[in-house]
Parts: C-alpha cells; sequence; structure tokens
C-alpha cells in the first residue's frame, strides 16, 4: 500500500515539474478537446443530441473518454518505464499498473469537478438514479484496469503492442458514442456499437448523471437485462488479463 | 525454532538467448515460417546449486564475473525466477545490488527516502521511525527538503547508504560487490558496517570476487564457476580454491599478453622472467631482466615494481634509488638485471612491471607494464596489503 502511494505521490509530482500551469493542464485538456468539439458540433453542425443540456453531455463524455485512454494509454509503457527498479527489486508488478490507474482515477475526479461546476451553472435534473452511477464507472474502471494490465504485459515483449493501441482507441474514439448522437447510426449498427462495454457504461452514465433522453444499451435492445453482455465481456478481459498478467510477470526483470 | 535463513535446493536457471531479437509483429511471423530453426538458444547460468544458509550467518558467494554469482544473486533476491529448484527464505530478504535503486533526481531527498524505502518493502511507519537516524547518519539534515539533482553525488550516495544501511535491521541483507565501490573514505565506511553487521549477528549474503573482505567477513562460501557450485565450506577453503584456480590457468597461459610498453625504444627489454610463477611461504620473488640498448645511451636507470590486482603498486625500486651508475651502455649491448624480493606478499595475482628510463628519470626508454605475472598463495594469509611474517608470542598470566 505505502509503495502504491509513494508511486503515485512521486508519478504526479513528476509529470507536472517544469511546467508553469502544472497540474492545471490535466483539466485543460479535456477542456479544450470540449470547446473544440462543442463549437463543431453543437455550435457549426448543430447536432442535436436529442438531450437538454448538450454542453454537459458532450463535456461529460470527453471526461470519461480521457479517463479511458489515460488508464490504458499510460499503462502500455508502465512496466517498462519500471525496468530500471524491476531489475534490482522485487516488489509486486501489478503495483505500477496501480499507480497509473490511480492517477488516472485522481484526473478523472478533478475533471468531475469541472464537469459540475459547468453542470451548475447550466442547470441539471438530478435523481436519486444518480446513485447507481459509481456501480457502472467501477465497471468502466475494472475493464480500463484490466486492459492496463494486458497491455503493460504485452509491452514487455511485444513493443508493437504500443502502436497497435493508439490505432484501436482511434477507432475507438469513433466507434464510441462521445461526440455524435448515437441515434445517427441505421439500428444495427447502433446494436454492434452499443455491445462494448465503454459505449454501454459511457451512456448510462450520461443517463443517470446528466440526462434520462439518454440512449443507453437498453432503449437500443428493448431490454434492460441485455447490459449482461458488456458486464460479462469487461469480467472476461479482466480476469484473463489479470491471470496474464500474473503469469508474464514472473519474467518481467529478465525480458525487460 | 528453525534457523535456516535460506535454503536452495537444486537451482537451475537458463536463459533463452535470441538469435535476433522477436520484438516485433515482423519477426514474429518470420519465425512462425521457420518454425524449424530454432531462434534462440539456451544459457545455462546455474546448474543444479544447493546450499543452506543459517541464521546469523555471514555467506560469501564468489566466483569470477559471468559464473553466474549475480544470477543467483537475483534469484535469492526474488527478482529471477529459478527455471528448476526451489528456494525457501525465512524472513524478509533485502538486496542491496545497487545504491539508490528508484532515486529521482527531481524529487527532494525526503521524498527519495520514502520512495525508496517503500520499493524496499518497508512501510510508512518503519521509514518514519528511522528516518532520523537515517538523516543523521547521512549528514543531510539541512539538505531534505531540497531536490536530488542539486546535491552532489557524494551527497546521493550518503543519502542511498544511509537508507540501506539503517532500514534494513532484522532483516536477511544481500549485498553485491558493487556496493563496495567508490572513494577510500567511502569503501571503509562499508567495511565498518560489514563489520558491525557481523557483530550483530545479521543473516549477510555477500557476493565478491575480493578474497581478502571475504576472508575477513563470512563464515563460509560457496564457489561457483561456469555455472555450478565448485566448493562450498568454510570461506578460507573456499577463497583458497578459488585462488588456486587462478593459478592453475596460471600455468596453462604461461605468457600473458594483457601488457602493455611505450616508451622511445632507446633500450628495449628483451625478456623478463620470473623463477617460480606461484609463491608459496617462504620462498623470494626472483625476477630477471635482460634489456638490450638501440642506440648509445648514458647512465640509463632501470627499475621494475610490483602492482597488485587492484592496480596499486605495492614496491619496487630502481637502479637510481640504489645509486647504482652504470656509465654508456653501448648500442647493441645488452645488461642483465636481477631482483630478488622476499616473500612478504598475501595471497592473490600480481604484476611485474619493468622500466628503463633516460638518465633525467623523465624520458622513457621503455615502460612495460604487466611484464610478468605472479601468484602467491600461503599458508597463513591475511586480508591486508602485505602479509610480511609477524612473529606473535602470547603469554597468559599466571599460567
Amino acid at each position: 500500500m505505502i509503495l502504491l502511494k509513494q508511486l503515485v505521490k512521486s508519478d504526479f509530482k513528476l509529470r507536472y515539474q517544469n511546467s508553469f500551469l502544472g497540474y492545471l493542464w490535466s483539466l485543460l485538456k479535456p477542456l479544450f478537446l470540449f470547446a473544440i468539439m462543442y463549437v463543431i458540433f453543437v455550435k457549426i453542425l448543430s447536432v442535436d443530441f436529442g438531450v437538454r443540456n448538450s454542453g454537459a453531455y458532450l463535456l461529460f463524455g470527453l471526461v470519461v473518454w480521457s479517463f479511458f485512454t489515460e488508464l490504458t494509454g499510460g499503462s502500455v509503457g508502465a512496466i517498462v518505464g519500471k525496468g530500471d527498479l524491476l531489475r534490482k527489486l522485487n516488489f509486486p508488478k501489478y503495483v505500477i499498473v496501480l499507480a497509473t490507474s490511480c492517477s488516472a482515477l485522481i484526473n478523472f475526479f478533478l475533471n468531475l469537478i469541472v464537469v459540475a461546476i459547468f453542470v451548475a451553472f447550466t442547470g441539471i435534473d438530478l435523481s436519486w438514479s444518480a446513485l447507481l452511477a459509481p456501480l457502472v464507472f467501477f465497471e468502466l474502471f475494472v475493464l480500463s484496469l484490466g486492459l492496463g494490465f494486458f497491455l503493460s504485459a504485452t509491452y514487455v515483449k511485444l513493443r508493437d503492442i504500443g502502436y497497435i493501441w493508439d490505432v484501436v482507441m482511434q477507432a475507438l474514439f469513433y466507434g464510441t458514442p462521445i461526440f455524435f448522437p448515437i441515434t445517427l447510426a441505421p439500428l444495427w449498427v447502433q446494436k454492434m456499437l452499443m455491445i462494448s462495454p465503454l459505449a454501454q457504461t459511457m451512456q448510462d452514465m450520461r443517463y443517470l448523471l446528466i440526462s434520462d433522453k439518454t440512449t443507453t444499451i437498453g432503449t437500443v435492445y428493448g431490454n434492460e437485462w441485455i447490459r449482461i453482455v458488456p458486464v460479462s465481456i469487461t469480467i472476461a478481459v479482466a480476469v484473463i488479463a489479470g491471470l496474464y498478467f500474473r503469469k508474464q510477470s514472473r519474467f518481467f526483470a529478465e525480458e525487460i | 525454532m528453525n534457523d535456516t535463513a535460506i535454503k536452495v535446493t537444486g537451482v537451475h536457471k537458463n536463459f533463452k538467448l535470441p538469435h535476433q531479437k522477436a520484438g516485433s509483429i515482423k519477426s514474429m511471423f518470420t519465425n512462425v515460417f521457420s518454425l524449424g530453426n530454432h531462434t534462440y538458444e539456451t544459457q545455462h547460468a546455474l546448474r543444479d546449486i544447493s546450499f543452506e544458509i543459517k541464521q546469523g550467518e555471514f555467506f560469501g558467494i564468489v566466483g569470477r564475473n559471468g559464473s553466474g554469482k549475480s544470477t543467483l544473486l537475483k534469484i535469492l533476491a526474488g527478482i529471477y525466477q529459478p527455471t528448476k529448484g526451489d528456494v525457501q527464505v525465512n524472513g524478509r530478504v533485502v538486496p542491496f545490488i545497487e545504491l539508490g535503486v528508484g532515486f529521482n533526481g527531481e524529487l527532494t531527498g525526503r521524498e527519495n527516502l520514502f520512495l525508496n524505502g517503500a520499493l524496499l518493502g518497508f512501510s510508512q511507519k518503519e521509514v518514519e521511525a528511522r528516518y532520523d537516524d537515517i538523516v543523521a547518519f547521512a549528514e543531510l539534515e539541512r539538505f531534505m527538503d531540497q531536490k536530488l539533482k542539486n546535491y552532489s553525488s557524494g551527497m546521493q550516495v550518503r543519502l542511498a547508504f544511509s537508507v540501506a544501511t539503517r532500514l534494513a535491521e532484522s532483516d536477511i541483507l544481500l549485498i553485491d560487490e558493487v556496493l563496495a565501490v567508490g572513494d577510500a573514505n567511502f569503501q571503509r565506511k562499508c567495511f565498518n558496517y560489514f563489520r558491525d553487521l557481523k557483530k550483530q549477528k545479521k543473516t549477510v549474503i555477500f557476493v565478491s570476487h575480493d578474497m581478502n573482505a571475504v576472508r575477513e567477513y563470512c563464515d563460509r562460501a560457496i564457489l561457483i564457476e561456469q555455472s555450478k557450485m565448485i566448493t562450498q565450506g568454510v570461506s578460507e577453503k573456499v577463497a583458497s580454491a578459488y585462488t588456486r584456480m587462478f593459478t592453475e590457468e596460471l600455468h596453462a597461459s604461461d605468457s600473458d599478453s594483457s601488457d602493455t610498453k611505450w616508451g622511445d625504444k632507446a633500450i628495449t627489454y628483451q625478456k623478463v622472467k620470473i623463477a617460480e610463477t606461484v609463491l608459496s611461504d617462504q620462498k623470494h620473488l626472483e625476477v630477471q631482466a635482460v634489456a638490450r640498448a638501440n642506440q648509445d645511451i648514458e647512465d640509463p636507470i632501470f627499475g621494475f615494481s610490483v602492482t597488485n590486482s587492484a592496480g596499486t603498486t605495492i614496491l619496487g625500486t630502481n637502479t637510481k634509488i640504489k645509486r647504482q651508475k652504470l656509465g654508456t651502455i653501448k648500442k647493441g649491448q645488452t645488461v642483465t638485471l636481477d631482483w630478488k624480493i622476499p616473500n612478504l606478499f598475501t595471497d592473490g595475482t600480481y604484476y611485474v612491471n619493468v622500466a628503463a628510463v633516460h638518465a633525467d628519470g623523465v624520458e622513457v626508454c621503455e615502460w612495460w607494464d604487466g611484464a610478468k605475472t605472479f601468484k602467491v598463495v600461503n599458508e597463513e594469509s591475511t586480508p591486508y596489503v602485505v602479509g610480511p611474517r609477524i612473529q606473535v608470542k602470547v603469554e597468559k598470566e599466571g599460567s
């Protein structure tokens, strides 16, 4: 535990040193992306998300997305980056990936504050069902962490995974209804896209926190129980990745 | 109570060395199509190693570079997994393979201290409890809130060493010889620390090829050569076996070619001979050198010196010091020099260097470093620079 804490702490300090705005950058990055998207899609192209508060809807989606990319993208090189330590000390390797995920978590919650402020200005109607949101977020966290374990362990042996993951993330960015209303696509495409746990959790969280007009996997399939599928995918990814990581981690020191 | 600290049973370690690193998809594909060819070769770093270390023992692992001793240390530390065999450890193993692992210049001394402590497996409480002690030992009270990059290298080493030594009490320590590099002052600190550990009956595993250190500190040791364990037993016996191993090799290849020569060649050494390349008790080192003048030269100075394996020149003399004027030496004339030195050497390998210098004592005719090598294997051995026969008389009062 203390190791996790120390790694997160030093990670955090090191990331923003020598930059003038320092920590603010992790808030500004999604905000700028949001500003660009908002101007292009909402103001210029007048895309209709079918919700009252399209600004908050878009911003929240980007914050969730940046959490996912930060955790998975940061995990890729995490183990290799600590290779120097791994060759000289024996400590639980999963702590390195956990530390990466903690940094992403901290950023996510700080970003949420920005979203909250934004929402406070534009007004929103939260209901009791919002309390379910952490549960959905937990699903996303487990998925991201699982992918993080898989990516970091694979990268030790196969550096190509870094490039492959970049491409996959590009595809996921467009394959997840972040900045477009999913209802624009034909129904069979909607059905396919929503099976992805990433799309499912993003839409569910938006439904619970931003607007109950959000199209969720339940609306697309007309059956709320369909969530079993993305949840099962998440669990499968996490378990397989976890076992794979545990098996590989024994040999990190000699393979890096 | 179980008094075994570490038990190693039949440990093998193989490394797969790929002929071409299969680090990209492309090479993986090409490998798929050439399944018949072996794309890696197996390197046996350790074969069938078994030994047991008791609690409170100072245990040495000796061997040459590349013998597998560092791999063994890493297996004991849990960094590598044995390919076959089993390692049982009772207690927490704290490895010091390198000082200041994970130190980061952008963090303050305090932050680095806690990070390093956490990496070594200590809890926040344990580190906090020893914080003042660590800082005081490193003499860095005023600098703990400064970034490490602003420390002098001496300060960094002090901090690293202090963290390493102060934290690791009541554990099994793995110490690699790299710890003992540094300036003389630091080395002395290291060795004092080893002495303390020994006094406190700590379990220490010490990897080294410095036989003097092994003799002085270790209770028992094992010798590893070419991935196999050759001997185990009391450190004295193992250290002698190690020295003997070198001696035998020296006989096999008598003409050592790892020498260097320089100078203006006004005089060249034709041949340097040592009567006996392995010295044991009571003998003298006898060196004979034949030098030839390639031009007429006046009052040249001939000298020799002996360097130990650590690179320290321990003795030597020359004809000027001996006030032997040689007069003019004609072109083509040869000079034969005989040196006889009493055996006051300690065990180890030594190098004989010979030189011929012009009368001014500055211009070098020929300087030949490592012209010959010899070995010393004494019955009595001490870990110090020289080992002359010392007479000891002990009288117990009243008996």
